[in-house]
């Protein structure tokens, strides 16, 4: 099987941001960046399948700066056989240019199975999955937490408000992958970072398409005000109670 | 005269709070211009008893699309649809409840039109004729401000974030074929399985009451129901630590890797309140926290704390909130 994933180089979500000067960015200083943990999950699933399917290999593929190259290194140690960048000054949002630079990498690369992230955790939009399936005229099914190949078919599981559907679709097909289907990605071991080194890597321009959604401008949510401690002890539920009621008038 | 398209949607025949959510913000974009709404509400034969209902909340228009296949969701007959409808309505906007359906469907109708998508929208507003869409980004720790290029904007709204409109219009009833065979759809829903019977959705219910590794043992989790049930409009979630455990199951996680929730009020018991775990609540209105140590971090994001043992605590308050409920 030929297994694609497309992976996303995010800053790590504990930093306390900072606006970028130009009042519609994060300031990328002293940020830390790693791969979406959706994405990693993916890549998990990925190799898992891959270890399940004799003959299988699989591919990462990035878009952005030369940055994402220290990304794909790390899918490679985990153990990807191969590394795509599609080099673009940054990552645009609004998934479409994004998506048309994908589809048109992973067009002829005779995939059977092409994995995304449910969402990268920094755009929050979860969209570049299904627009490429959609540009590639492939089935989607999003948001899986259990994905099973059998020949050239797949089931699948995704859990949806109030419930579980299960899926089935024909490959080649594009997958997002939810929490859940995986219990852990794998750490890159030492052996496997020093394999990655001799891993293919390719660079090319990304075909970035046009017309997407632009970010104007980016701020800090308001602070949440201090809030009290009530009190000790079961003692302290009537006050907390009087309070629901009196002041923040929800019961 | 731009008009706007409103994908509703129902499950179970019954439309979801986020329908109105999203017909009202088509609304709003669609009265800059003095255009209309149209809202397509999509399901097995019988739904159309639900199309009134948009009317009451602001659509002009209401396309129903009946076919005894479209019982279970089907991204594929749904996205050809919609953007059949979206050209056939020449809509400058699409505005899609930001669940798993819309989220799964929103990014192939966009691609079909060859545009983006404003993805996860908690605010909507027309600064004149331009859109402007608020969408929370780095698990809400940066809010961006979104303006859509191109000739119509794909706009997924967060579910529970808008309002509800009370400004009725016609909802004319009309009848809409399915732009795609449903037998010729590739990806087939093969079963649902619902949740426990009358349980409400994280997204919709005004309160949410969590349960984190606190409780000790998955039995426990009666407590954290009990509470929920007590305030009667409450839905039940859950911490990674427990789902990753197999307490509950991973749809009721809030955090960065889960479920984004804003309810009125967010009651976290025995929860510690790691980052992750902030990421998906800290825009509830009221949060409470009830926690053995004073010194967890959930705390520092609530407005109101109880120090103490949940197996002391929940009991009486769960007690306290029937009674407050039983006196109104
Ligand atoms: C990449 C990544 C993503 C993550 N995503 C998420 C996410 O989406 N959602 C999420 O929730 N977590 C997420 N996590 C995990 C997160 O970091 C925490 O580990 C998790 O939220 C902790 O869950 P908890 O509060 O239930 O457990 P703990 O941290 O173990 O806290 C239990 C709390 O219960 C209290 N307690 C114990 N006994 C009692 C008692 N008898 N009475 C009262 N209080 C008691 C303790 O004082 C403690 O504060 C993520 C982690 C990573 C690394």
């Amino acid at each position: 099987m030929k297994i694609a994933v497309c992976i996303k180089r995010v800053p790590d979500m504990g930093a306390r941001f900072k606006i970028g000067a130009d009042g519609a960015s994060i300031d990328e200083t002293g940020l830390k960046f790693d791969m979406s943990d959706f994405d990693e999950w993916a890549v998990e699933a990925a190799l898992q399948l891959a270890e399940k399917h004799a003959g299988s290999t699989v591919t990462v593929i990035s878009l952005g700066p030369d940055s994402v190259q220290e990304t794909l290194r790390k899918a490679l140690a985990m153990g990807a056989d191969a590394a795509v960048q599609l080099k673009a000054e940054s990552v645009p949002a609004g998934g479409f240019a994004v998506a048309q630079a994908l589809a048109a990498e992973l067009k002829d690369g005779g995939y059977d199975l092409i994995l995304f992230g449910r969402l990268a955790v920094d755009s929050a939009a979860g969209i570049t999955g299904p627009m490429v399936a959609e540009l590639l005229g492939l089935p989607c099914a999003t948001a899986l937490c259990k994905l099973d190949v059998q020949g050239t078919s797949a089931t699948g599981e995704r859990q949806i408000e109030g419930g579980v559907e299960q899926l089935a679709f024909p490959l080649p097909a594009v997958c997002t992958i939810d929490q859940g289907l995986v219990v852990q990605a794998r750490y890159p071991s030492l052996k496997g970072i020093m394999a990655a080194k001799k891993k293919p890597l390719a660079s090319k321009p990304a075909a970035l398409g046009g017309v997407g959604v632009t970010i104007t401008k980016m701020e800090l949510p308001a602070e949440r005000a201090a809030g009290r401690i009530v009190g000790e002890g079961a003692d302290a539920v009537p006050e907390l109670v009087r309070l629901l009621q009196t002041e923040a008038k929800v019961l | 005269m731009a008009n706007v398209l409103v994908v509703a949607e129902a499950r179970g025949g019954a439309l979801k709070k986020v329908a109105f959510e999203a017909t009202t913000a088509a609304r709003t974009i669609a009265d800059a211009s003095g255009g209309q709404v149209h809202a397509v509400l999509v399901g097995a034969p019988g739904i159309a008893a639900e199309a009134s209902k948009l009317g009451a909340t602001g659509a002009d228009v209401v396309h129903v699309c009946e076919h005894p296949a479209l019982e279970q969701f089907d991204a594929e007959v749904l996205a050809a649809t919609v953007a059949a409808a979206a050209g056939a309505t020449a809509a400058r906007a699409i505005v899609v409840g930001g669940t798993a359906m819309g989220q799964d469907i929103a990014p192939r109708v966009a691609a079909k039109l060859g545009v983006g998508v404003a993805a996860d929208a908690t605010e909507v507003t027309m600064d004149g004729d331009a859109i402007v869409i608020r969408h929370p980004m780095a698990t809400g720790k940066v809010i961006a401000t979104l303006a859509a290029s191109g000739p119509v904007a794909v706009i997924t709204v967060r579910p529970g974030a808008l309002a509800v409109g009370t400004e009725a219009r016609a909802g004319t009833v009309q009848s809409l074929a399915p732009a795609l065979d449903p037998a010729a759809s590739r990806v087939k829903v093969t079963k649902l399985t619902t949740g426990g019977g009358g349980k409400l959705d994280l997204a919709e219910a005004p309160v949410v009451v969590s349960g984190g590794r606190g409780l000790k043992a998955p039995e426990n989790f009666k407590l954290v129901e009990e509470l929920a049930d007590a305030f009667g409009n409450a839905a039940v979630g859950a911490t990674r630590a427990v789902t990753d455990d197999g307490w509950r199951p991973h749809s009721d996680q809030i955090g960065q890797t889960g479920r984004q929730v804003a309810p009125n009020l967010y009651v976290a018991v025995g929860i510690s309140g790691a980052i992750q775990h902030v990421a998906g609540m800290r825009n509830s209105k009221t949060i409470v926290a009830i926690n053995k140590d004073k010194d967890a971090p959930i705390f520092k994001v609530a407005d109101y704390g109880i120090v103490g043992d949940v197996f002391e605590i929940v009991p009486k308050f769960t007690e306290m909130v029937k009674a407050a409920r039983a006196q109104r």
